[in-house]
């Protein structure tokens, strides 16, 4: 476990500034790994021919949950999940199916198929808003004209300020510009062999890129989730292999601070 | 206590219209008909329409062949049975409850209740002259049991009592086998038989009789049954009519309002008065109507329904405030009526001390609620899970907040995608092995090449309620060569004679 007294410096020292040394600042934040605590609002960029965009935001959520849960009481999460698709998500990727989703959040999901995008942002801060939800993941295709910077800060501040983490999949859109605290481009990623038949398809997998992120250096991964936890380890042709040595997560992470304290 | 109204369709007619009876146009001979496939048919005619000949279950046509200056008024049963309705809560001064005997009685209960009015006879006289006093033609009589009331109402003397101290049998023994509210196929049977009294009943030996009916369970079609309970040998259950009034506020206005801002503050004013009236009942709205009175006569409705119940002044007019924004004011409105015409209890609670859902969230309910209010029930599901094997049917969805139906455990050693798709779409197999899986496929524009693969899972269909000629299906997990998790199945087979060669589809997308 970590030492408390060992402590990431929140701040940026006042005498660097521009970009090489935003960079340089960079190297010593803590590099992520499964387990931190998630910050209030991310994003997963994911193409519309895969469903790894909602896989991999369900495993960082459910992983973000449990590092939650390890601190607080050991009690049953009861709490409900809202997830909002707009129409064409919805014929992109299809519907949730009750039967695959993960046994803990079956009876527990609320879905919203809102038929515009602005319908679907609005379902998303109102669930943002209710403190009885666990989370709340969104996917919306493309880059709708609704969805622009304004739109992105409304559902961070709305996520700070209560406490609900918001999740949001974009499927075949562009990262544009956005207030998400994390970001994320995934792909699927062949899966490991599974226990019992060689030939069949093993857990799910995914390469996550983590491309922006306010407390984390940028990196690759290569993620599996086997239904109880999340792995992660470092993909076979990232170029970071020899830059940086692995294990450098030598503090805990600092997220979730407001926007108004940068 | 069981009260006949002879005429009841023609009295309510009669006093709908203002005519004391034998005057006016009551004095013409009048019938009440309804339509039929046949043509008007009577459903019933006044004093003087008897006297002409008119008789109910006649054809008009031939009444007016009997006497052509005949006046006719069409029949409302509805309206009668709601007029009953009426009558039968009225009809509780006599009594703890009554029951509705449709289309024109009622029975009163009034067990222990006639030496309050100093016995039967004058509980009879005062029952007598209130109906006297509201104009209706009605026979009364008083039994210990409610199939011997109403035999004698309808068959015998005139307010007829018939003690407990009584020989029930033989005091009904002269009544007709009518009066035991037999089915007309039954009652033909009886006269065919030659049981003309409900005395002859009792001579024939209950044994014959009881072989005659012996596949009659329905009381109505089993004069044994009917028997048993005239005399009280088994016991007959009625409903009694329970009164129940909707919660309901309203404004008139002084001065018709046309703007926005002042019905707003209307509304307020009535959703603070339907929270205190609801208040004091224990109960919380489900359903909210609220009705607009414009000066020139229009109603605009609109109404609501809550995922759970409430009583939130502020969330009531947050939630109608959406609702309002396309109203026409017109020249004005001059009346606000708001009534809550499904309720459900629910119990009181401390008041929200955290007053500002703004800083510490709403709650689930309120979410749901301003969701469906804005997106449509048919938005905000929920999915539970269904008896059935085959994949889609194996979801079903439901609103968000009701409870979930009871389900036997899952099968856990199937793994099922994440997503489903709406529609499997189909995709073009370029190259199968002879396992039966393909090689590689194209779906959306692009080739895919299946790297590993499970199955198949054979689902076949259901049998029992798909047309024979319905194909099952064999589904493959596969994972192509980037890494991507799909479900696909084949449908039919080459030789199972049930249409061309099979198509294969892609029905879900794993995560």
């Amino acid at each position: 476990m970590l030492h408390p007294a060992v402590h990431s410096p929140e701040t940026p020292p006042l005498a660097v500034t521009g970009e090489g040394a935003a960079a340089l600042l960079r190297t010593r934040l803590p590099r992520w790994r499964p387990g931190l605590a998630a910050p209030a609002h991310s994003e997963v960029f994911a193409s519309g021919d895969q469903a790894s965009g909602a896989g991999l935001a369900l495993a960082l959520a459910r992983d973000a949950l449990k590092a939650a849960g390890r601190s607080g009481p050991a009690q049953e999460d009861r709490r409900q999940l809202l997830w909002v698709q707009d129409r064409a998500a919805v014929r992109l990727t299809g519907r949730p199916y009750r039967h695959g989703l993960p046994p803990e959040l079956r009876h527990r999901l609320i879905h919203v198929e809102a038929q515009t995008p602005e319908d679907a942002l609005f379902a998303l801060e109102e669930g943002l808003r209710c403190r009885d939800l666990a989370f709340v993941l969104g996917e919306i295709a493309g880059n709708p004209r609704a969805l622009d910077f304004t739109a992105s800060r409304r559902l961070s501040l709305a996520a700070e300020k209560h406490g609900v983490p918001l999740w949001l999949v974009r499927l075949e859109a562009q990262p544009e510009l956005s207030s998400a605290r994390m970001r994320w481009k995934v792909a699927a990623a062949p899966s490991a062999p599974a226990r019992w038949n060689a030939a069949a398809p093993g857990h799910p997998a995914w390469y996550a890129e983590l491309f922006r992120a306010r407390s984390h250096p940028h990196g690759e991964w290569s993620l599996s989730d086997d239904g109880n936890s999340l792995a992660a380890a470092r993909p076979h042709n990232s170029p970071e292999r020899a830059a940086a040595p692995d294990h450098v997560d030598l503090v805990r992470a600092v997220c979730g601070r407001s926007l108004a304290a940068l | 206590m069981s009260i006949w109204f002879a005429q009841f369709a023609v009295d309510r007619w009669r006093l709908s219209n203002g005519f004391r009876r034998g005057e006016g146009a009551d004095a013409a001979p009048t019938v009440l008909i309804a339509e039929t496939a046949h043509g008007p048919r009577i459903a019933a005619a006044n004093d003087a329409g008897r006297a002409a000949g008119a008789r109910a279950g006649m054809m008009l046509a031939d009444a007016r062949t009997l006497c052509p200056a005949i006046a006719v008024a069409p029949s409302d049963p509805a309206g009668d049975l709601a007029f009953l309705e009426k009558l039968a809560l009225w009809a509780q001064r006599w009594g703890p409850w009554s029951a509705l005997d449709p289309p024109d009685g009622l029975v009163v209960d009034v067990t222990a209740v006639a030496h309050l009015f100093g016995g039967e006879r004058r509980l009879i006289a005062d029952a007598r002259a209130a109906i006297a006093a509201r104009d209706l033609n009605a026979r009364l009589a008083i039994a210990p049991t409610a199939g011997a009331a109403w035999a004698l109402a309808h068959y015998g003397p005139d307010g007829a009592i018939l003690g407990p101290d009584n020989d029930a049998a033989m005091r009904l023994a002269e009544l007709p086998v009518a009066a035991l509210r037999l089915d007309p196929d039954v009652l033909t049977v009886l006269r065919r038989l030659g049981l003309k009294r409900l005395g002859e009943l009792g001579g024939v030996g209950r044994d014959a009789l009881q072989r005659r009916f012996r596949n009659r369970k329905s009381p109505s079609a089993n004069p044994l049954v009917r028997m048993d309970q005239l005399l009280g040998r088994v016991p007959e259950p009625l409903l009694p009519v329970v009164p129940q009034d909707i919660p309901l506020v309203e404004r008139r206005l002084l001065e018709p309002i046309r703007h926005r801002e002042l019905l707003d503050q209307v509304l307020r004013d009535l959703a603070a008065d339907m929270t205190r009236e609801l208040e004091g009942r224990g109960e919380g709205a489900r359903r909210l109507e609220l009705g607009l009175w414009r000066v020139d006569g229009e109603v605009i409705i609109r109404a609501l329904e809550l995922s759970a119940s409430t009583r939130d002044p502020a969330h009531i007019c947050r939630l109608f405030g959406a609702k309002l924004d396309g109203v026409d004011a017109g020249f004005g409105i001059e009346l606000l009526r708001l009534r809550a015409s499904w309720v459900e209890p629910l119990a009181l609670g401390q008041r929200d001390i955290e007053s500002a859902a703004e800083s510490h969230g709403t709650s689930l309910n309120a979410c749901i609620d301003r969701l469906t209010v804005r997106l449509g029930p048919q938005a905000v599901r929920r999915p539970v899970p269904h008896a059935s094997h085959v994949p889609e049917r194996a979801q079903r969805w439901q609103p968000p907040l009701e409870p979930e139906p009871a389900t036997q455990g899952e099968l856990a050693f199937h793994q099922r995608p994440l997503k489903l798709l709406d529609r499997p779409e189909a995709i073009a197999v370029l190259y199968a092995t002879p396992d039966g899986y393909p090689r590689s496929f194209r779906w959306r524009g692009a080739v895919r090449e299946v790297v590993k693969v499970e199955g198949p899972e054979r689902i076949a269909p259901e049998w029992w309620r798909e047309r024979s000629s319905a194909r099952l299906r064999d589904y493959y997990r596969i994972e192509d060569e980037k890494g991507r998790r799909y479900w696909i199945y084949r449908h039919g087979l080459a030789g199972d004679e049930r249409g061309d060669l099979p198509l294969w589809y892609l029905h879900g997308l794993y995560g």
